[in-house]
């Protein structure tokens, strides 16, 4: 008896070694996103931030580069934050909104449609970066099953490991630092800070599109996210961030507006709005055309966030002292990152 | 569904308990459910074949058993009525007729192999000799089918020479020809030493499972930290042999090697393992081949299997054939060396032919089989000399230097030959082993060549890790069988050696996204 009781424990405690020296060894080989891909910690990071968000931008790269939630609320006293990552599909957009809707209520959710274009998963590496750092839960694994590509499975969501196990032989510095810690956010409430100046020389000729309307699929997606919204009486408004390249074709923009028509939601295309927002391509991009950088997207924020507050009567949140202390933090780590990159550049 | 993918484990890990749960009558019934499963996730074609095998099969050895009986019967009745030359011609009769459907049925299922295994080749080959389109481009091997066929014709075969008994239930002959672990490569398995243990009933052991668990374990671990990492190499290594000549073949020779015993030993060791869990003892198919001292010993100890099975049903019956007699007595006007030899040389060459062809379709196969017949004959040749060299020099023969250089000049000849496994034809494996005693270029192998093939420093260092553990414990089991003496030490130590390996394996393997981790090398064959 003494024997069998002291077999089992002896077996029970080795498995516990092993599912710790597992957890510690997915931990440390799980990417970081810290120094390159940055844009991978986007999704995890939110969950850091526990202020309320009266906007809460939701898309791709077009919503992460381009509107900084530092000048909405120093300039109108909006709390927001952006759920984006890099080429975030439109169904994990409303996946990460459904999270999101979880522990908060916002009163306006913002869609960039530029990833309106895909109807189908794209990248495994994207996938990752968008949905390795959501918190589990129903919205994770139907993000994940709608995400999936050729070649990827479920069991390496859930055990990361047999997904970054070959990871070992490039370790980084940032890999033991940031181990069990998760170290300073990268982003300001999910906004990634660019100071570069890349001017878009010119004008890229679009390629002929073989079908003029954006994927069934996508549009299907669209509309969910609408009802999601319109379910938790929360006002969605469609975008398309200023941009020279991708190509945003006048046929891709019939489709959204018929979309928003039909359904009498504010859809703004602000490419067309380039002179009145005042960006200019040649000193607000950082890589030519495609995204803002940080003079471009205060830009962008200061126009937009005067456009939300007339179309949706958006209360003034300065002077509370939660949300006060929070973006006095995020100022002083904001700017002193503009100074250290233009300093950098 | 391959060894190597969660459907798999998931399929393990609702089949061992449902085989213990359900009443022991029923076991073999669950297995062989089990083989439908298995086998129809491969596809309704490898069914089809598979079934028409059983069903043929078991026709014709039910068919060999009547007339047995019939024969037994009649001969007997006659026996006070009808003289010994009536009765002999009436035994000759049965004969003929148990001859003839046994020949049916071989064409059947020989012909299967044949045209699924060759029938590619020959369309290609007919199409650029008469210029027409290629026929029979469709045709591929499916799962398993060249390990079943082998194990279905042996049975065959014994029956017919009344070795077995015939199993007179269909479904029960259908177990042993599709155990699923066998599809996958093996090894070919006899009917007298499967049979019974897949229809008895098993309770369930917890030693056993541990045991078989251990076996499994360690053949993922050769599998997937071993041999799957190495064969990015190879596979580099061989798709441009006129860049990767000279020295470079030298390291495809090792590497293949390494690569080619940790897949294939990797994947018996699974079957192995999975056999313990339904209380099978499954025939082991290697036992230490790279510590042979010549290449005849190397293949009594690799693919033990498929050469016993050369030898029990073609070897050997095709040596006291009546034409190989007759050949006997007709060379020995040319000495009685020659007249002995004469039918034992080409008994062999015809069985290597057969066993470089069961490989494959391509010619590359055929002339490693023949040649592993002429290095086989040739040191069969050499054995007096050998003799003479031994008696003259006992001291140096008996040396560990002597016979670690026995060992090392079996492996390289072996690699060597393997070359024509390696390349897509004769001329670019004859060209590749010529290279390398004419381009001597070891710098380029070591200035950035080696990590070109697909692999880092680091992948290497794995790789070199995993064969030292592989040699270590083969070193080890010359004493005992190293499961049982990490046993004896008790169930808490064998699951930290279990639970070691699935680390190791979880942070070393090669699986997963970006990965393939796919089929083992004896599955294409």
């Amino acid at each position: 008896m003494k024997r069998t009781v002291l077999t089992i424990g002896g077996v029970l405690l080795a498995c516990i070694l092993l599912f710790g020296v597992l957890f510690a060894v997915t931990r440390l080989l799980m990417p970081k996103y810290r120094t390159a891909s940055i844009e991978g910690s986007l999704t995890g990071e939110y969950y850091r931030d526990t202020t309320p968000h009266d906007v809460l931008f939701v898309g791709d790269c077009e919503v992460f580069s381009n509107f900084s939630p530092v000048t909405l609320y120093d300039a109108y006293g909006i709390p927001s934050y952006i759920r984006g990552s890099a080429q975030q599909l439109v169904w994990q957009s409303y996946y990460l909104l459904e999270d999101a809707l979880k522990t908060e209520t916002p009163k306006v959710v913002v869609y960039n449609v530029l990833a309106l274009k895909y109807g189908e998963p794209q990248s495994e590496a994207y996938n990752r970066m968008t949905l390795d750092g959501m918190r589990w839960g129903g919205a994770k694994i139907g993000a994940i099953r709608a995400s999936m590509t050729d070649g990827e499975d479920f069991m390496s969501y859930v055990f990361p490991l047999l997904r970054f196990h070959a990871r070992w032989s490039e370790l980084k510095e940032e890999d033991f630092s940031c181990w069990f810690g998760q170290g300073e956010p990268v982003s300001y409430h999910g906004y990634l800070l660019r100071t570069e100046v890349r001017p878009a020389t010119e004008t890229p000729i679009p390629p002929v599109l073989q079908d003029p309307h954006l994927p069934k699929t996508s549009m299907e997606w669209l509309a969910k996210l609408a009802s999601l919204c319109r379910d938790k009486g929360i006002e969605l408004v469609l975008i398309k961030s200023p941009s020279i390249e991708p190509y945003w074709y006048p046929e891709w923009d019939a489709d959204v507006q018929a979309f928003a028509q039909q359904r009498g939601l504010w859809y703004v295309n602000m490419i067309d709005e380039n002179d009145s927002i005042g960006i200019d391509m040649q000193t607000d991009t950082c890589d030519m055309g495609q995204h803002l950088n940080v003079y471009g997207a205060e830009k962008l924020s200061w126009w937009f966030g005067a456009e939300l507050k007339r179309r949706y009567d958006l209360a003034d949140r300065r002077g509370d002292a939660v949300l006060d202390a929070e973006y006095r933090a995020l100022r002083e780590r904001y700017e002193t990152e503009i100074q250290r990159l233009t300093e950098g550049n | 569904m391959l060894f190597t993918s969660w459907a798999f484990l998931l399929f393990l890990a609702v089949l061992v308990p449902l085989y213990y749960l359900v009443p022991k009558r029923v076991q073999w019934i669950v297995l062989l459910l089990a083989n439908a499963v298995f086998v129809g996730f491969a596809g309704l074609t490898g069914a089809i074949y598979l079934t028409a095998t059983i069903v043929t099969v078991y026709l014709a050895t039910r068919a060999i058993d009547a007339l047995f009986r019939k024969q037994k019967e009649t001969i007997a009745a006659m026996k006070a009525t009808h003289t010994k030359e009536e009765r002999k011609k009436a035994r000759l009769g049965f004969e003929r007729k148990r001859r003839i459907v046994l020949i049916a049925c071989l064409c059947v299922n020989v012909g299967i192999l044949f045209v699924l295994k060759y029938g590619a080749a020959i369309g290609r080959l007919s199409a650029s000799l008469l210029h027409t389109p290629a026929f029979g481009q469709e045709l591929a091997l499916t799962m398993g089918i060249s390990f079943y066929t082998f194990s279905s014709i042996g049975y065959l075969l014994d029956v017919y020479r009344e070795t077995v008994e015939t199993q007179k239930n269909p479904f029960k002959l259908a177990l042993f020809i599709s155990f699923f672990p066998l599809l996958v490569q093996g090894p070919i398995s006899r009917y007298d030493i499967l049979g019974e243990q897949l229809l008895a009933p098993h309770t369930f052991s917890g030693e056993r499972f541990l045991s078989g668990a251990l076996r499994i374990t360690w053949g993922y671990w050769k599998k997937l930290i071993v041999a799957d990492r190495l064969l990015v190499a190879v596979k580099a290594l061989c798709a441009r042999p006129q860049v990767y000549c000279g020295d470079f073949v030298f390291v495809e020779m090792l590497l293949y090697a390494a690569c080619l015993y940790a897949d294939f030993t990797g994947g018996i060791d699974i079957t192995i393992g999975i056999g313990e869990w339904f209380g099978v003892t499954v025939e082991e198919n290697f036992f230490r081949p790279y510590f042979s001292k010549n290449i005849s010993e190397y293949w009594r100890r690799w693919h033990m299997t498929l050469g016993e099975w050369f030898k029990r049903y073609v070897y050997y019956p095709l040596s006291v054939s009546k034409p190989m007699r007759m050949l006997s007595q007709k060379s020995r006007k040319l000495g009685v060396g020659v007249s002995r030899r004469l039918p034992v040389y080409l008994a062999t060459l015809l069985v290597w032919a057969l066993t470089g062809v069961w490989h494959g379709s391509n010619w590359t196969f055929l002339v490693w089989g023949l040649l592993n017949g002429i290095v086989i004959l040739l040191s069969e040749e050499c054995k007096p000399l050998y003799a003479r060299f031994h008696a003259r020099f006992p001291r140096l023969t008996e040396s560990v230097f002597y016979r670690g250089f026995t060992v090392i000049r079996t492996v390289l000849l072996l690699s060597s030959l393997r070359l024509l496994d390696c390349y897509a034809t004769v001329k670019d494996a004859f060209g590749a082993f010529f290279s390398m005693f004419t381009t001597w270029n070891w710098g380029a192998v070591f200035r950035g060549g080696i990590q070109s093939l697909g692999l880092s420093w680091a992948d290497y260092g794995v790789a070199l890790f995993g064969v030292l553990a592989m040699f270590a414990l083969s070193m080890a089991q010359r004493k005992a069988p190293i499961r049982k003496r990490i046993m004896a030490h008790g169930t808490t130590a064998s699951v930290c050696v279990l639970l070691v390996l699935i680390g190791t394996i979880l942070v070393f393997g090669r699986y997963g996204f970006g990965f393939d981790a796919g089929q083992f090398i004896y599955n294409r064959f």
